[in-house]
Parts: structure tokens; C-alpha cells; sequence
């Protein structure tokens, strides 16, 4: 009798284990429920459980979210194309969507919907809508540099003096953000010059929170990030960012870039109706007062919602004036990795 | 019937085993396919473009840098303290030999977050090195100690009785003999420090590994991180070609079991105080830093600790990592099974195959089957079972070498004297084969297990929407720099994994004579 005569017997228990354990996954790991609305979302967490949680009690209709990020969930539904178990898309800025929208995967957002967004902070394309907004500012530690010597402009920080003098996270889409706005208003050449300037004059830092950390203790005089970490940790415990202070560039400098946070429905959505619902709602007088007392620090869109009191009004920011629609995220990844930071 | 076993198993004819097999060794060599044909997808030209930039070089150096410079200094402290402890009258070595073990328990991603969350200047190359040599140094010490231990000290006796010193000894008679274990240890130091990205994104390093990942999350599926990931596979060749090349150099042989003659433990004099101070600083360092990071940031969370996300994480966790340790024991045992009765090329073949893809760093074999699933065959994207594949393929070897221990014990003619005692083939299997390699299936499981429960790259890139593991749940709060959120999770896989390094170091403890 040899061994090996056995095995087709142990290669049976095998597939039926397989079998076994591939069917077991559905119940230990939550799947998609084909009957509930489906958000694939890089938003906050925070932000949008709020959200499902004010729409399912005002309509009945039930939701479940995918949370990712905002490159990769954009890519992902670009692969997935006409099979995306997606009905409604929500990014925490406007290049992820813009991916999604040039691949021709997006349906038109009812009218109604825009028209409850200030037209500032939704696409000429009308394939998506704002949904909330963020501002870039310079953070910096009194303890270390003076206000007076804060640069005038963000271009500024590729100037030799800044070198090693300044924090930023050009790997993640916010950064990546405030890139292709600068793309847009002032060309590829420059954009480019000036990310060779980051990469040589700055310290990189994973994400925005670790950029605030480091400024706030000391490691480097500056940041660039955007507004609602710093509000936040203010409003909580101050423990990551007591020690510094926030310079808006203001006067359309390309660090005055106001940042739209997208919404868009799936043209492959079996549920067209549910999801313009969805968006509607969270655009609407209701979503727009959740996320202004939701704490998340971002800022509102909605036609005459105030943002949270703390925030400086967003339109007096003299943020630079662009076109959500046109900017170009996979031009600034393609910049990035030439230049070296990718 | 065994006159006539020989004929009935013609070389190049495939048993069923053999078939499993070779379908098991596949699947473990898909993901280089993939990343290949992800890479030329551009074109080749593209391909060397992305290939030729000036940030690869910079990876190169620092990945290389990283490898030089961490395997260096964890050969250096773990043969030094194998050294003390097993050859020398060190005070307290049956405690040393504990204490030097036991960082396997803390995962270095857990021990890079404890550095750091205390020290946040650590970065570069220098703190890389320092938490990356703490964490993977019980890699050397534990073959070499075992090595040392095991050791004949009559070959030292007869060299000092022909006239060497005691240092030209050690030279030119223990370390010829202790190479293999030395080489051993510093591969798997290398390969782990190929495949590491917690640390590295923590220190904020850029190595490979994590360059990889920054190009999945700003641009998913892209030809540059194919390209990345082919560097990362050249870098990870050369250093398993270098192995096979220094390994096969020399060999020494040991005839006949014989009695050992345990070696006298050198007295070490006025260094004794230097010693124990040594290692007592480096297990300050390995163990106690970690423990102090930990209460810490414990401490600070307070109720906070037992969260519904932590017990969902826990849960999700020990499902996978049954499922997973169930799966690659199942695929493990057809491989081991051919490799152990059956030696000849085809078997050689799957053997290096199957390993060779576990050495793979973890990030490759992910971004392979996420290509894989997103191009080739879409509805398996962020599925259990694909992020299951990755594990498989990534841990197999865990499996087959506790299998292959096993199956040593259960020879042929054991199995043919209970066919001709009347059993069946179930019979057989159940009654006589199964007791016999059960201890081997389950330790081979339990490796698994282990593994799974901590690993975090594959697992980031792979893990179905909404499942957080309690490497992905730590990830994600130390990420963001929540510290405090953190420390549960990390003490939940420190507690997961200690059971296994206690089994480790009590065997390791245990006199081989």
C-alpha cells in the first residue's frame, strides 16, 4: 500500500473544506446585500455613517457602505466598469470622481440636486456634485518661525531657503489635491518645477495628521495640509496641534485651493432612483446641517448652509477660482512619479 | 504487492498526488506571471522607462542599504549572544535563552509603532535599521544557538590539542560549522526585511515595499508598481542565488550519531560584567521598550480599551486565520507528500517552486491577485477568498515543513502491513497514517494560524470592504497617529502569538543530547 493512494481521498476533503469555508465567508465577512443601496465611499467614516444614518430614518431606504480611498476606490470603479455592485460614489476630493466621470460611468445628477449646491462647488459637467468642501493652509509653530516669515505664496516652498524646512503628504489624494489645482492654474512646466522643489526641499510625512504632529512638535517649522484636522484636534483635546497656529494664503494663491469633495451616481446602477435620492438628500438642507454639526470640520456647500461657527467663512478664503471638473489627478501622479516622489 | 510498487509508479507518469501538486505549485507561482505580464502591459519600452528612473535608484539604495546593514548587525548580536549564552559561563543563560526569543512575539511593525509613538524623530535609515535588527535578530540566534548547543566538542578538543589558540579555534573550526545556520538565519532576516512595510512606512523609509504601496493607493493598478514589484522580486533573486551560492561552498559532515562531549563553557573572566551588561541593555531594548510603549499608551486609552471594533476585529481575525491555517494545510499535504516519497526532478521542481513564491514579499503576491482579480477575473476582488489565496500562497512552507517531519515517521511498510492486515484505504488512512502525521498537520496549522494573525500587507490590500483585522484595525490607528487606539490591537496579536513563541523558546531551551 503506498501513501500516495490516498491522497485523491484527502484531495476530496480538500475541495469539500474549500467549498466549505468559501460559502462560511459569507456570513463571517460582510458581503453585499443586494437589496440595500450600495455607497462605495473615501470619505469619513464619520461623516457618512452620520449621513446613512439621517437618510434611512427620512426615507426607509436602506444603505450599506464601502469604505476606501480615494485613488484607489476611483481606479477600482473604473476596473469594475458596467459590473460595479456600485449605485453611488463619494470621494473626498474632486480628482477620484473626475477618473470615474472620463470613463463615461457616471449619470447625469438631477437638476434639483445641483441646484441646491452654490455653483462654485459643482463641475461644469453636471455628472457629479459637490458635497463638502476643505481649504489648504500652511501650519506653522510660533516657537520656531515668526509670522512675518512665513512665505507669501505656497510656490515659495520650492525656493532653496525653504530646504528641510517644511512638511507635507504628497502620497495622499489631499495633497495630490492641491497639486492639480496648482496644475490648472499654473501649467505643467511650473507644476512640475516646483514638485522637484517638494522633493527636494521637503519632509515627507505619511498623512496630514503626522504633518500637524510634526509641527506641532517642532520637527519642522511649516506644513502644508488642509484645515479640518487642525479644527478638529482644537475642538478636541488640542493634544496634537496646541502649539501652532494656521496662515491662509488667501489671494487666489494656489495654496488658497478650496477642495470639493464629490458625490456621483453609477450609470451601471440598477438603482438610479434611490441613489439621486441619496445625493439629494445629502446636499440638501438636512445632509448639509448633519455635516455642519457633525464636527467633521469640513466645510458645507449647500445654497445658505453655515459651516461650523469655529470656520472662517468659506468665501472669505479668496480661494483660487477653478473648475472642479478639469482637474487632472493621473497628470499630477504621472508628474509625481517623474519627479521621484512616487 | 511489493514486488510490484517499483513499476507501478513509472517516473513521468502523474499520480493523482502529483497532479494536486503540480496544480498547488501553480497557483503558488501565478502572482510572477502576473506582475510580468502587468509590467509589459505598456509595452516594454514603458516598462524600461519606469524601470530606469532616478526614484528606483533611490529605492535600490535604500532597500539595499537597509538589508546590508540590518542582516550585518543581526549576524553580529544574534551568533555574539548564541555565542554567550551557550558556550560561555554566562550567569542566568537558561534565562538569557528565554529573554532573547521572546521579541518573535511582538510583530515589528508593533515594535516599530512602540519606538516611535515614544520617539517620533526616529527615521531614516538609522531607525529602520535599529527597530528592524531588535525585532529580526532571534532569527540568527535561534538556529545558531541551537547549532552551538548541539555541537561535538571533540573537533575544538583536537584542534586546541594540535596547537591552535582558543580564538583561532572558534575561527577556523566552531564558525565553518555553525555557516549554515548563520546563512540561514541571515536569509530569512533578508527576505523578511524585502517584504517589510509597517516598519518602514512608521519610520518613514522608503524602501520597495512601501514605494509599492504609495503607487496602489494614489493610482491602484498601475504599470509603475508592476515595475516596482519586478525590482523588488530582481533584489529578492539575488539574495536567494547568494544563499545557494555561499551554502553550497563547503560542506561539513558529522559520521555516526555517537556521543556528543559537551564543550567546557568558557570562563569569561573580566567580561563577564561586560557581557551581562550587554545583553541586558539589548533586551532592555528588544523587550522593554515595547512593554513600557505599550502600558503607556494603554494607560492613556482607559476604557476606551475593549471597543466593539477591537472584539469585530478579533473575531474576523480568528476566522481567517482558521480558515486560512485549514486551507494551506490541505493544499500543503498533496506537495508534501510527493516531495517525501516520491524525490525526483518534476517534485524538485514544485518544491523550490512553492518556496520560492512564499519568499516573495507579501506585497507582490497582493498587488499580483488584486491585478489578477480586477483584469482576469473580475467578481473576486476584496472577497475572503482571494485575500485566503494570498495567505496559502504565502505560508505554505510553514505547513509542509511540519508535514514533511511528520510523514518521516510514517514509512511505507507500515502502511502496507496494515493493508495486509485486512484495512481498507480509509482504514488505513484513519487508523494508521492520520495518528501518525496529526502532530505534524497541527503545528503546521498553527504556524499558519500564527502568521496569519499578524500579517498586515497582503492583508491591507486585500481584505474585503468593511473586514478589519487586528493588524489592519492596529494599522489604521497608528496610521493616523492615534496612538492610544492602537495598543489593544497590539497587545491582542502580542497575546496570539505568544503561545507560540513559548512552545519556540522551551524547545529551543531543551537540551538536544
Amino acid at each position: 500500500m503506498k501513501l500516495t493512494r490516498l491522497i485523491p481521498a484527502f484531495a476530496v476533503a480538500a475541495a469539500l473544506t474549500l467549498t466549505a469555508c468559501g460559502s462560511g465567508s459569507d456570513e463571517a465577512t460582510p458581503e453585499l446585500d443586494p437589496t440595500k443601496l450600495t455607497i462605495y465611499s473615501a470619505q469619513h467614516k464619520n461623516l457618512v455613517d452620520a449621513w446613512v444614518k439621517g437618510f434611512e430614518a427620512d426615507t426607509g431606504i436602506k444603505v450599506q457602505v464601502r469604505q476606501g480611498k480615494d485613488a484607489s476606490m476611483g481606479n477600482q470603479l473604473v476596473a469594475e466598469g458596467a459590473k460595479t455592485p456600485a449605485d453611488v460614489f463619494l470621494t473626498e476630493n474632486s480628482p477620484a470622481i473626475t477618473v470615474v466621470q472620463d470613463a463615461g460611468l457616471l449619470a447625469p445628477v438631477d437638476k434639483a440636486t445641483l441646484d441646491q449646491v452654490a455653483p462654485a462647488y459643482r463641475p461644469s459637467s453636471g455628472e457629479w456634485v459637490g458635497i463638502a468642501a476643505r481649504s489648504t493652509v500652511l501650519i506653522y509653530n510660533p516657537s520656531k518661525i515668526t509670522e512675518a516669515e512665513l512665505p507669501g505664496s505656497m510656490l515659495d516652498l520650492a525656493k532653496p531657503e525653504w530646504k528641510g524646512r517644511w512638511g507635507g503628504a504628497p502620497t495622499g489624494a489631499d495633497f495630490q489635491a492641491i497639486v492639480s489645482g496648482m496644475l490648472e492654474a499654473t501649467g505643467e512646466a511650473e507644476t512640475k518645477a516646483w514638485l522637484q522643489g517638494l522633493k527636494d526641499n521637503a519632509k515627507i510625512y505619511q498623512n496630514n495628521i503626522a504633518t500637524m504632529k510634526a509641527v506641532n512638535a517642532g520637527e519642522v517649522p511649516v506644513g502644508i495640509m488642509y484645515h479640518y484636522y487642525w479644527y478638529r484636534d482644537q475642538a478636541l483635546t488640542k493634544e496634537s496641534s496646541a502649539n501652532t497656529k494656521l496662515h491662509y494664503f488667501k489671494g487666489e494663491d494656489v495654496g488658497a485651493f478650496v477642495s470639493v469633495s464629490g458625490g456621483g451616481v453609477l450609470k451601471a446602477s440598477d438603482r438610479g432612483a434611490d441613489a439621486q435620492k441619496f445625493l439629494g438628500w445629502i446636499t440638501g438642507p438636512k445632509g448639509q446641517e448633519v455635516l455642519a454639526t457633525s464636527k467633521s470640520m469640513e466645510y458645507a456647500v449647500g445654497q445658505g448652509v453655515a459651516s461650523d461657527p469655529a470656520l472662517p467663512a468659506l468665501d472669505s478664503l479668496e480661494a483660487p477660482k477653478i473648475d472642479p471638473f478639469t482637474l487632472d489627478g493621473p497628470k499630477v501622479i504621472s508628474l509625481m512619479t517623474e519627479v521621484g516622489i512616487l | 504487492m511489493p514486488l510490484s510498487t517499483r513499476t507501478r509508479h513509472r517516473p513521468g507518469a502523474l499520480t493523482p498526488v502529483a497532479t494536486i501538486a503540480v496544480i498547488v505549485a501553480t497557483v503558488c507561482v501565478l502572482p510572477l506571471g502576473v506582475i510580468l505580464a502587468a509590467a509589459l502591459d505598456a509595452g516594454a519600452s514603458e516598462a524600461l522607462a519606469q524601470l530606469l528612473r532616478p526614484r528606483v535608484g533611490e529605492l535600490l539604495r535604500n532597500t539595499t542599504a537597509l538589508v546590508v546593514v540590518t542582516t550585518t548587525a543581526s549576524v553580529v548580536l544574534g551568533v555574539g549572544t548564541a555565542w554567550l549564552v551557550e558556550r560561555t559561563a554566562l550567569p542566568g543563560a537558561r534565562w538569557w535563552r528565554i529573554a532573547l526569543v521572546a521579541p518573535l512575539a511582538v510583530p515589528a511593525f508593533v515594535n516599530a509603532y512602540a519606538w516611535v509613538s515614544l520617539r517620533p524623530s526616529l527615521t531614516g535609515l538609522a531607525g529602520a535599521a535599529l527597530i528592524t535588527t531588535l525585532s529580526y535578530t532571534p532569527f540568527v540566534f535561534l538556529p545558531v544557538a541551537a547549532l552551538l548547543r548541539g555541537l561535538d566538542s571533540a573537533w575544538e578538543d583536537s584542534a586546541r590539542s594540535l596547537g591552535l589558540g582558543p580564538w583561532r579555534t572558534f575561527w577556523r573550526v566552531v564558525v565553518p560549522q555553525v555557516r549554515p545556520a548563520v546563512l540561514g538565519g541571515a536569509l530569512l532576516v533578508a527576505l523578511h526585511l524585502l517584504a517589510e512595510f509597517g516598519v518602514l512606512a512608521l519610520i518613514r523609509f522608503p524602501t520597495f515595499t512601501t514605494a509599492i504601496l504609495d503607487q496602489y493607493e494614489a493610482a491602484f493598478d498601475t504599470t509603475g508598481g508592476a515595475v516596482l514589484s519586478l525590482a523588488l522580486l530582481g533584489l529578492t533573486a539575488i539574495v536567494l542565488t547568494g544563499d545557494h551560492v555561499l551554502r553550497s561552498r563547503r560542506t561539513h559532515a558529522r559520521l555516526g550519531a555517537g556521543v556528543r562531549r559537551r564543550p567546557q563553557p568558557a570562563r569569561l573572566g573580566r567580561w563577564r560584567g561586560p557581557a551581562v551588561a550587554g545583553l541586558t541593555a539589548y533586551v532592555l531594548l528588544a523587550l522593554g521598550v515595547p512593554a513600557y510603549s505599550l502600558a503607556h499608551w494603554l494607560g492613556r486609552g482607559g476604557a476606551s480599551i475593549l471597543s466593539g471594533d477591537l472584539v469585530a476585529a478579533l473575531w474576523s481575525t480568528l476566522w481567517l486565520a482558521l480558515a486560512a491555517g485549514a486551507i494551506t494545510t490541505l493544499a500543503a499535504l498533496p506537495v508534501a507528500v510527493l516531495v517525501q516519497r516520491r524525490p525526483g526532478r518534476l517534485t524538485q521542481v514544485i518544491e523550490r517552486v512553492t518556496y520560492l513564491a512564499s519568499s516573495l514579499p507579501g506585497v507582490v503576491i497582493a498587488l499580483a491577485l488584486v491585478t489578477l482579480a480586477v483584469r482576469w477575473i473580475g467578481p473576486l476582488y476584496q472577497t475572503p477568498a482571494l485575500l485566503l489565496l494570498a495567505y496559502v500562497i504565502l505560508f505554505i512552507p510553514r505547513s509542509m515543513v511540519s508535514i514533511r517531519a511528520a510523514l518521516a515517521h510514517a514509512p511505507d511498510g507500515l502502511l502496507d502491513a496494515a493493508r495486509s492486515l485486512g484495512a481498507g484505504p480509509w482504514g488505513t488512512g484513519r487508523r494508521v497514517l492520520l495518528p501518525i502525521i496529526l502532530p505534524g498537520l497541527l503545528s503546521g496549522f498553527a504556524l499558519v494560524f500564527l502568521a496569519t494573525c499578524v500579517e498586515l500587507t497582503a492583508t491591507l490590500l486585500l481584505a474585503p470592504t468593511g473586514t478589519t483585522t487586528l493588524a489592519t484595525g492596529f494599522w489604521a490607528a497608528s496610521d493616523s497617529l492615534d496612538y492610544a487606539a492602537a495598543a489593544p490591537y497590539a497587545v491582542a496579536m502580542i497575546l496570539l502569538s505568544a503561545p507560540l513563541t513559548w512552545l519556540i523558546m522551551t524547545r529551543n531551551s531543551e537540551d538536544p543530547t
